[in-house]
């Protein structure tokens, strides 16, 4: 699984960073993370409001810091 | 956020509308004790005079601080709440297709009630821009959404009242519509990063607040709350720190004799110095009341909090990443002089 972290890189992409790991870890998914800090990249998936989150490329969650329990419920239906 | 209907779904409802209603209580009798218990522990207790410097000082300090802090959270709460019906991505798509004018109209009342975090500011210029909406429309949205924010409104109407409030919100408005029509009418595309343009969106737009439940809200409210205050509390804290010394120490007529009403560049001066100072409502507006109480006028002292919200030099530098700095001297002389006109305006009519 590929997450990436879309965010110029302010403390809420830190936070959301935080998040996704340790629901991966939790879900013992085996996930590499990336981070997307270019404005111009950050558009390409539609996100206006950061941070954002992307799953295999799919925007699940944007505009807010979610706490790393929602990162799992968000998560778990998109482990194959 | 899948809201299933658990056997317990009921009980947690009356749980959760309960838990709001006693915090609402609990707020209310805070606010409601705040004046009594200072004037009694400064008063009684530690036997100062409030009429005198030291005990007026001290006495605006700790009433002033409890109160803001209370108003801050209140309001934070249910503006956050309110606001995540809206999103950026319903905003732009509000936006679409309206032409410049009432175009402008509805960008800065958008810029209001859309949840907005100026860290966003340039992803939402890149989107508003790309998608085709007109720059100056743009502009007006970007200079709303800081200008008119939350905190300000719960200091405004807690240490100033309805009126002067109303007279805020009204003004940010007109400035937000006027300094983004110019912007849009002086046609400054070309000032823009041809980058900006070339975005293509690959993925789909998700709403960034679509499915929320009524506990995912209430939850951000209560951190939106926890997360400004932890941000704003040094400004705060100086900001009352500078109007309790004002209050208790400043001879009466002091600011008065610099910049009173009778001193014709006052509220120029006031944006001058507003526009590069870095500060928020918290910070400012507790100064500013102390400096009313000395007889400052009211639209300086407007002036001066709007050139210091509205326009900040970090936010300059973050806009320099699509703006090139001619545009950017442009925004920033277009909405100062929107804010010395109201400053003026406000003098003349008050």
């Amino acid at each position: 699984m590929n997450i990436k972290i879309l965010g110029p890189g302010c403390a809420n992409c830190v936070n959301l960073e935080k998040a996704a790991k340790q629901a991966a870890s939790e879900l013992g998914i085996a996930a590499t993370f990336e981070k997307v800090t270019d404005y111009a990249d950050i558009y390409s998936y539609g996100i206006m409001s950061t941070p954002g989150l992307v799953v295999d490329e799919q925007v699940v969650l944007s505009g807010r810091v979610p706490t790393a329990r929602q990162v799992k419920e968000l998560l778990a239906p998109l482990v194959g | 956020m899948t809201t299933a209907t658990r056997p317990d779904s009921r009980r947690r409802l009356i749980q959760r509308w309960a838990a709001l209603a006693l915090a609402a209580v609990a707020w209310w009798v805070l606010y409601a004790v705040n004046q009594p218990f200072w004037d009694w522990l400064i008063g009684g207790v530690f036997g100062l005079d409030l009429a005198s410097r030291l005990g007026s000082g001290v006495h605006f300090f700790f009433y002033d601080t409890v109160k803001i802090i209370l108003l801050l959270a209140g309001i934070i709460f249910l503006v956050t709440v309110a606001r995540s019906f809206m999103s950026v991505e319903r905003t732009r798509a509000l936006l679409g297709g309206k032409r410049e004018g009432i175009g402008n109209v509805l960008a800065a009342g958008l810029g209001v009630v859309t949840p907005f975090c100026s860290c966003s500011a340039v992803p939402a210029f890149i989107g508003f821009v790309a998608s085709g909406i007109p720059l100056g429309v743009t502009m007006s949205f970007l200079i709303a959404s800081p200008l008119i924010n939350e905190v300000a409104i719960a200091l405004l109407l807690g240490l100033f009242g309805l009126g002067p409030t109303l007279m805020y919100v009204g003004a940010g408005l007109v400035i937000a519509i006027l300094a983004g029509y110019t912007i849009g009418r002086l046609k400054l595309e070309r000032w823009v990063e041809p980058f900006v343009f070339e975005t293509k969106l690959r993925g789909q737009v998700i709403e960034s607040t679509a499915g929320l439940s009524w506990d995912d809200r209430i939850q951000m409210g209560v951190e939106e709350v926890g997360s400004i205050l932890r941000k704003i509390w040094p400004y705060l804290l100086v900001g009352i720190g500078l109007g309790a010394a004002i209050h208790g120490w400043a001879p009466e007529d002091f600011f008065a004799a610099y910049a009173g009403a009778d001193n014709p560049f006052a509220v120029l001066i006031a944006v001058v110095i507003g526009v590069p100072l870095y500060s928020n409502a918290a910070g400012i507006l507790p100064l500013i009341d102390a400096l009313y109480a000395k007889g400052l006028p009211m639209g300086t002292l407007l002036a001066f909090m709007m050139a210091t919200v509205a326009l900040s030099l970090p936010e300059m530098i973050l806009l320099r990443r699509v703006l090139k700095p001619k545009l950017i001297a442009v925004f920033v002389s277009v909405t100062a002089v929107g804010i010395i006109a109201v400053g003026y305006l406000f003098n003349a009519i008050l």
